[in-house]
């Protein structure tokens, strides 16, 4: 067999790995927490319609938010139990936010609702698309996209992303190794719905008893007409992003403004095809995860963690040891300092960091930049960020949008190499919030003036329309009096034709022309 | 036990990702460049003589004392920036730029003129256009030609001699300067001698000037040590070597008797030096990959021309200013293509 030809994304970094505090041991499950709290929004395009009350007893598994429009993916309940609240908690997300959640108080029976596996020979292509929706599977590497929708195209390359970069985190890892049968069963499931020609199933080399798994279960059943291969990338951040992936495996670079399906390829998390399995092959919604707990913590490792289950349990569990400064949500590149540990682990919460001043030191203070170039060579989408920073900090957003900050997918390379110390990706941040604002503020403008322009057009249509039929009716009564004319007198006549005038004047007053008022800075009033 | 929320602010960089950083800094990027400049100045005081270590001791005391203090003027924090160690790079790039037995005020002036004039005027490190050690250098070079053309002869070591030159002794002496290789190639073909019987003259040594290739030597040494480390970019020295050597090459190839050979030009005066440690100044060269390499093989074009037709015999400091002026542009025209706009899409 030869090797792949594999592709270079430009940029990247390679930080120390620390996967080996958590990938060492097997998944672990978690006890039962007190309760658990199912956020409705549980995907980045749509949100679920709650279908039980407060009091209703529910199965794990059970279905208790439908998708709400053809976005939107369904949430079941994770464990059998009680629904005890309908309200707001708090999200994982940088804000700390709420959002409305379903609060299941479980039982401790974990009594499955009856699971219903569709017969795979049988099933039609719609029927299994409509099963991943009302399964609520999104996509699980981070950015919970709903799987449906990814998977009802018709693509010829379908990617599963194994390729875990980030440091500390070992989810996938562990779920390639223990579950890899799953996990190719659901790539099988996958390539049938996009009519993929090939599957490639992208590993980070610093993986390798997870390539060795993986490859013996595609190995041991290379029946299905289409070739499934398992390739091994180098180690290089950020190559688990979706299209560096896309670029390392297949040549093709995706613009940000542009589909990998248009170009005929499709990228699915590891843990995503594990859960179109479960629920296709097995009947079983998504209800749970395998998240990575670690850092500053005693039993650092990956646990089937129920979806609902509050951050602040599981540090509990694995109990954070003294020094713990914060908790991070995701990888310690891209991820986020949770502002409070009672928001749950949702669906795409893939790692749990207990971070220590030790194990991430704090920010040396920010230096002038030096122009070294640094920050661009690293850049995986080729940007300058330093021609973004100094547009940035001088708010000269044109200058930021001419260097394409748009583009930028805050992945952090660029501040990790920034011998300077400048927190660069929170400049690009705050200026892209920014330039999101201003552009509101000119959309807005924009639509006021459109309303404004176009309430003024019908203003002065209505007038001109008033305006004829005055005309109109002042030339029916001269014809009428015309007609008449023998039996009026003189005095009459006058009388009539003063009346209409009277009533043309009138009008007119009580309707102001349109674009006479100050500039048109205060819209007028629309006369009836 | 619900923590109150913390919202992530823009100032706040240990709340928001990246989490982690690599263990770099300018400061540990500037002390591995003086580190790499002392195999130079090992073979510079081998050769030459010890007078240059007065001089690094001067412009050092003289370059911190002057960014202290405009820092402290300009309202700025002291202490992180005077650490930094650019300021002391500087000094030592203008101490090697100068004839090394100039009196002790030129050197205080032209580091002055470095750090307040071409650094601090501009806006300090990061904003200044053009190299500090290049315009403090040219700026010696117009306004005391004289004394900035007497180099140390090679072979009279003397350090006493050297200390009572330096302290603005009597200057007038034979035997104690001498003209360097670029000097005497340039008088030389100016009066119609051609190159071989230039080369054999005293002031030549194996390839370049006698004494001096030692310590281009050294510098190159340095420059090695730099790209082994990462420190610098191998795309300026490489292509400055190209810009030059190749339009020397040509020259050469054309009429060896009027044009000294690609080698001698790289071995003498300045240029591994500049190759190594003032092309690679991040500040003010390009900052693209490709403006890189239009900016160093712009120096090294413009360097050969002004050592053959210009008025002074070094001519790579005004190569790099006048590539310093380009930078923006070139900057402007080698922005690189984004992911997705790129030409190879598929090789
Ligand atoms: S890495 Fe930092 S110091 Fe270097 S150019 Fe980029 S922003 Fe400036
Ligand atoms: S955060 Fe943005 S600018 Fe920085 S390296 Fe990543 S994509 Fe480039």
């Amino acid at each position: 067999m030869s090797l792949p030809h594999l592709f270079r994304f430009p940029g990247g970094i390679q930080p120390d790995a620390h996967k080996k505090e958590s990938s060492e041991q097997p998944i672990r499950p978690v006890p039962l927490p007190a309760r658990l709290a199912v956020p409705l929004v549980q995907s980045s395009q749509g949100s679920a319609r709650t279908i039980v009350t407060v009091g209703d007893k529910v199965l794990k598994g059970q279905c208790i938010g439908e998708a709400e429009g053809n976005a939107g993916t369904a949430i079941h309940a994770p464990t059998s139990g009680r629904v005890t609240e309908i309200g707001r908690y708090p999200m994982a997300h940088p804000s700390g936010l709420d959002t409305l959640a379903i609060v299941i108080e479980p039982d401790g029976e974990e009594r499955w609702i009856a699971r219903e596996p569709l017969d795979m020979a049988s099933a039609s292509h719609e029927e299994l698309i409509l099963r991943v929706q009302a399964s609520g599977i999104v996509g699980m590497g981070g950015a919970a996209f709903p799987s449906h929708i990814k998977a009802n195209s018709k693509i010829d390359t379908l990617i599963i992303n194994g390729a875990e970069c980030e440091p500390w985190i070992s989810c996938d890892d562990r779920l390639m190794r223990e579950r890899s049968a799953d996990i190719v069963t659901g790539a099988r499931i996958l390539r049938r719905l996009t009519g993929a020609r090939r599957v490639l199933i992208g590993i980070e080399d610093n993986k390798p008893e997870a390539i060795t798994a993986m490859k013996l279960v595609v190995q041991a059943a290379a029946d299905d007409g289409g070739e499934i291969s398992v390739i091994t990338v180098p180690t290089r951040y950020p190559t688990g992003g979706q299209k560096q992936l896309i670029r390392v495996l297949t040549g093709f670079e995706i613009a940000s403004n542009q589909r990998s399906s248009s170009f005929g390829v499709q990228c699915f998390n590891v843990g995503t095809a594990h859960a179109v399995c479960r629920a296709l092959v097995h009947g079983e919604a998504m209800v749970s995860r395998v998240v990575t707990v670690t850092g500053n913590v005693e039993h650092p490792g990956n646990y089937e963690v129920l979806l609902g289950t509050a951050v602040a349990d599981l540090i509990e569990l694995c109990v954070a040891k003294p020094g713990t400064e914060r908790t991070l949500m995701g990888g310690p590149l891209m991820g986020f300092t949770l502002p409070r540990l009672d928001a749950p682990i949702t669906k795409s919460s893939n790692c749990i960091i207990a971070a220590s001043n030790t194990l991430f030191p704090p920010a040396p203070p920010e230096q002038p930049c030096i122009r070294c170039g640094s920050c661009a060579q690293s850049c995986p989408t080729g940007l300058l960020p330093f021609e973004l920073y100094w547009s940035s900090r001088a708010k000269n957003y044109d200058g930021a949008v001419h260097y394409n900050i748009s583009e930028c997918i805050e992945c952090g390379c660029c501040a990790y190499v920034c011998p300077a110390h400048i927190p660069l990706v929170d400049y690009f941040r705050f200026a892209k919030s920014e330039i999101r604002a201003r552009n509101q503020e000119k959309r807005a403008a924009d639509q006021a003036r459109a309303r404004f322009e176009a309430r003024s057009a019908r203003l002065e249509r209505d007038k001109a329309e008033k305006a004829a039929r005055l005309t109109a009716k002042a030339a029916e009564t001269r014809a009428a009096l015309a007609a008449n004319k023998d039996a009026a007198t003189d005095a009459n006549d006058a009388a009539l034709i003063a009346a209409a005038v009277a009533r043309t004047q009138a009008q007119s007053q009580a309707q102001p022309p349109a674009s006479g008022q100050n500039g048109g800075a205060t819209p007028p009033e629309p006369s009836i | 036990m619900a923590a109150q929320p913390r919202r992530n602010r823009v100032s706040d960089p240990d709340m928001s990702s990246p989490h982690i950083r690599k263990p770099v800094s300018v400061q540990r990027e500037m002390f591995t460049v003086l580190l790499a400049l002392v195999p130079g100045i090992t073979a510079y005081v081998w050769q030459i003589g010890a007078g240059i270590l007065v001089n690094l001791v001067l412009a050092s005391l003289t370059a911190l004392a002057a960014e202290a203090l405009v820092l402290k003027l300009r309202a700025r924090p002291v202490a992180i920036t005077v650490t930094d160690g650019s300021a002391l790079v500087t000094a030592w790039l203008v101490v090697l730029a100068l004839p090394s037995i100039v009196p002790w005020w030129l050197t205080v002036l032209a580091v002055l003129v470095a750090i307040v004039g071409a650094k601090h005027l501009y806006g300090g490190i990061g904003q200044n256009p053009f190299n500090p050690a290049m315009a403090a250098y040219c700026a010696m070079i117009v306004a005391y030609p004289a004394l900035m053309s007497q180099w140390p002869a090679i072979g009279n070591t003397d350090f006493t001699t050297q200390w009572h030159l330096i302290l603005g002794g009597e200057r007038a002496i034979d035997g104690l300067t001498g003209a360097t290789a670029l000097d005497a190639m340039r008088t030389g073909l100016r009066g119609h001698t051609d190159v071989t019987s230039i080369l054999s003259s005293s002031a030549f040594g194996f390839v370049g000037g006698r004494g001096w290739e030692w310590i281009a030597l050294g510098h190159l040494l340095g420059g090695l040590f730099l790209l082994a480390t990462r420190t610098i970019s191998w795309r300026q020295p490489l292509s400055f070597i190209i810009g030059l050597g190749l339009t020397a090459s040509v020259f050469w190839l054309i009429a060896p008797e009027r044009f000294p050979s690609p080698l001698f030009h790289l071995a003498s005066g300045g240029a591994m030096l500049a190759a190594f440690f003032i092309l690679t100044d991040p500040v003010t060269s390009s900052t693209t990959p490709r403006g890189k390499l239009i900016f160093a093989v712009g120096v090294g074009i413009i360097a050969w021309f002004v050592r053959t037709f210009g008025a002074y015999p070094e001519g790579i400091a005004f190569g790099v200013l006048l590539m310093n002026l380009c930078v923006p542009l070139i900057d402007r025209s080698t922005q690189p293509a984004t992911f997705g706009q790129r030409k190879e899409k598929r090789p």
